[in-house]
């Protein structure tokens, strides 16, 4: 490597967020007294100096070209002297201290094709992952199963009608690099077949007691075929987890006939009322069927009615679930209780039911 | 270029409808930018056979970093050789995803020299994703990206980017300034996020309160959650306002109390503090009327995860609460001793809390030098096979 003669800068780290942050902020930094929802998609923050501080949500595709942001910046430039930010769900989110520059931003907001909403008792962004966009791993995509199904829920972002807060999240495969495991509605990639390995490319690339020490099942072992250190897989022991691929590229898991898209319902984060909860399984699969993906939007907004419908204020689709018990779920839902349903990896004893208490 | 950008009818049909449409995003770039315009035939091509075409990342990056580049090659090059490779730089962003457009605008620019034009904002580690480049592009990027004040984020083996809910800058329930924690952290521990070091991943996310807006427990192994430890502030005039109103006090608030520690009479709200499970439901409804406790700081929890390998986990409690003060010693020491004995005992592959796991709760608190608290566990142990390291001998 020739040596550059100009000094290279390394690990300095982000920008301090201190000097992105507007005027307002950073004189009542953190001495915010409440907050309200005036309308869907707007925030008003009250500072104990009596100060107001309105945001602005609008939801984005979360790819964004860099042309599309720089249209971002020109209406924060317009509206907010240059000041905005992004949530953890993908919204871009416009910070003002003059109410009447709301609704002319709203208004440009809508002319360029960016809803707003996402705020109170509604659905947010959708979190997602990169699907065939630009992951190895990836049993379905991630943008498209996304855009087509919030053009169909846009309603209940840009409204708050729902009974509590919806959180739907993608992930492609069970890496999860969406973390989806805690989400109202899940909607998790599934592979179905075990690695194909190619036992001519497999001694060439992979490190074989990595690649026994990565199945969490112990599925893989060390075999000779045709004069090579390879190994093979006691097909009925995978659950195609994928961490072999992960590890050794020669095991690929991707297949077209069988991979597809699982439907996953009742998780949260947050701790409010009940506790932070995983996802329990509702479909275990339904078919990749692109541009559209029909069946999985039909599934995600059918689940979404039968809560909307049933469900008290405040109540999250799981503490739903939770008050009027599984088997009435699937039966409101329906959907068909299947083998796949019941747990069999670790701990799946604690998932049985161990009482006659049989909610009807 | 490939002709087969322009032929896309199945991601063409992804422009229609009202949710903002990535397709137009992609297209946008592809008109002025190779690469754009390749990716939209590679995605088209997955939506026609239904399966992705990209190959396992390899080893590519800036130099001196083992980290901060996602290595990507196309397995379909002859066909869209623009994106043979189509590597991926997470970029560190701002604490609480603030920016001034100066700075944003600077990142597209260099952008649209060194890469595909194409971003996320935001990946799920929370980072600037610049999605997309050549290999002999990487390091114009970075310096690119350094010039303009950013620098790459974690990714493998590594402590990973940290990330931060809104925090104290736009938030009243914040139980600890989330933003300052995250920028002193990711400063501490830039070294132990651009160089692998570490059996897997690590990763720190901190929320102001327990609503957890970063997903701090199922998303971090190491989860920070402000939380209170005295009583719930009232403002009688306003949840009587509240009353007034229309929100039904005793029925949604103190009926929907996880504790049963509150009771409306119509007058006075009362809250038995000492019961109180710190959910936040009530202070959500009424905010104008609740606010968290002036004792505050936050809760260390530790293990979350995903899937990979040996099942989902969230992170569970292992310092019931801390304050919060810069410069954040305890923090630092603890997180310190964490990764020094993970890094020695756990397994490739193995995250914090499967490596927990593992060895026990009660052996990792030993060997941290943490004191067993009940807040840790639901319950105490069920099961009868204890074990004992120390035990009674006769005396000769």
């Amino acid at each position: 490597m020739p040596d550059t003669p100009a000094p290279r800068k390394t690990d300095i780290g982000p920008p301090d967020f201190r000097q992105f942050l507007p005027p307002v902020i950073t004189a009542n930094y953190g001495k915010w007294k409440y907050h309200e929802i005036p309308r869907p998609g707007v925030l008003v923050h009250v500072a104990e100096s009596g100060d107001r501080l309105y945001t602005v949500r609008a939801g984005s595709p979360r790819l964004l070209s860099v042309q599309t942001i720089r249209e971002i910046c020109d209406l924060a430039d317009r509206y907010c002297g240059g000041y905005l930010r992004f949530t953890s769900r993908h919204n871009i989110e416009f910070l003002l201290t003059d109410p009447s520059k709301i609704d002319p931003l709203i208004a440009d907001l809508a002319a360029k094709g960016f809803p707003v909403g996402g705020t109170g008792n509604a659905i947010s962004n959708i979190v997602h992952t990169q699907g065939w966009i630009h992951c190895h791993s990836a049993a379905t995509d991630a943008s498209g199963i996304v855009k087509a199904l919030m053009d169909e829920l846009v309603g209940h972002f840009t409204s708050m009608h729902l009974p509590g807060k919806l959180r739907v999240a993608l992930a492609c495969c069970v890496n999860m690099c969406g973390a989806v495991h805690c989400s109202d509605i899940a909607i998790l990639g599934v592979h179905r077949r075990p690695p194909k390995i190619n036992h001519e490319r497999l001694p060439k690339v992979c490190e074989l007691p990595t690649v026994v020490a990565s199945c969490p099942t112990a599925a893989i072992r060390p075999v000779r075929k045709e004069g090579r250190e390879t190994v093979e897989v006691a097909e009925e022991l995978c659950m195609f987890c994928g961490n072999c691929y992960t590890v050794c590229p020669a095991m690929p898991l991707n297949d077209p006939l069988n991979d597809g898209v699982s439907i996953w319902v009742g998780g949260k984060v947050s701790n409010a009322r009940s506790e932070p909860a995983f996802s329990k399984l509702a479909i275990p699969f339904l078919p990749n069927n692109p541009p559209r993906w029909p069946e999985v939007v039909a599934a995600v907004v059918n689940l979404v009615d039968v809560w909307a419908a049933n469900a008290r204020k405040h109540e999250r689709m799981g503490e739903w679930i939770e008050r009027i018990g599984w088997p009435r779920f699937f039966r409101l839902a329906g959907i068909e209780f299947t083998k796949q349903h019941i747990d069999d990896f670790r701990h799946a004893e604690t998932t049985f039911r161990r009482s006659v208490h049989l909610k009807g | 270029m490939s002709d087969d950008k322009d032929n896309t009818p199945k991601l063409d049909e992804l422009e229609t409808g009202p949710w903002p449409s990535f397709v137009r995003e992609m297209k946008r770039a592809a008109g002025s930018n190779p690469m754009a315009g390749d990716l939209l035939g590679v995605v088209e091509l997955s939506y026609d056979d239904r399966v992705g075409h990209w190959k396992h990342g390899g080893i590519v990056g800036v130099r001196g970093y083992g980290a901060g580049v996602i290595g990507r090659y196309s397995d379909v090059p002859e066909q869209f050789p623009e994106v043979a490779q189509f590597h991926t730089m997470r970029v560190n962003h701002p604490a609480g995803w603030f920016y001034k457009t100066d700075a944003l605008r600077k990142v597209c620019d260099v952008w649209e020299k060194h890469g595909s034009g194409l971003t996320n904002l935001h990946g799920a580690t929370g980072d600037i994703i610049l999605l997309g480049t050549k290999t002999d592009q990487l390091e114009p990027a970075f310096a690119g990206l350094t010039e303009a004040g950013f620098d790459l984020g974690g990714s493998g083996s590594v402590v990973r980017t940290p990330s931060c809910c809104v925090g104290p800058a736009r938030c009243e329930w914040a139980c600890f300034d989330t933003l300052a924690f995250t920028y002193d952290i990711t400063q501490h521990f830039q070294d132990e996020i651009h160089r692998p070091s570490l059996p897997y991943k690590f990763k720190i996310k901190a929320s102001g309160c327990p609503n957890d807006c970063v997903a701090a427990i199922a998303r971090a192994d190491l989860s920070l959650i402000g939380v209170w430890r005295d009583a719930i502030e009232v403002d009688q005039a306003a949840v009587r306002q509240y009353a007034a109103d229309g929100v039904d006090v005793g029925g949604e608030v103190c009926g929907r109390c996880p504790a049963k520690c509150m009771a409306w009479d119509g007058e006075t709200l009362a809250i038995d503090n000492g019961a109180c499970a710190k959910c936040m439901h009530c202070i959500n409804v009424m905010p104008k009327a609740l606010r968290p406790g002036r004792e505050r700081g936050a809760c260390i929890l530790i293990g979350g995860k995903a899937p990979i390998v040996s099942g989902a986990m969230l992170s569970s409690v292992l310092v019931p609460f801390m304050k919060m003060e810069p410069p954040y010693i305890e923090l630092k020491e603890l997180v310190g001793k964490i990764l020094e004995l993970w890094a020695d005992e756990g397994k490739n592959r193995e995250r914090v809390g499967e490596f927990i796991q593992r060895v026990g709760l009660g052996n990792f608190l030993d060997a941290i030098g943490l004191q067993p608290q009940p807040e840790m566990v639901k319950h105490p142990r069920e099961n009868p096979y204890v074990f004992y390291e120390e035990y009674f001998e006769e005396e000769k």
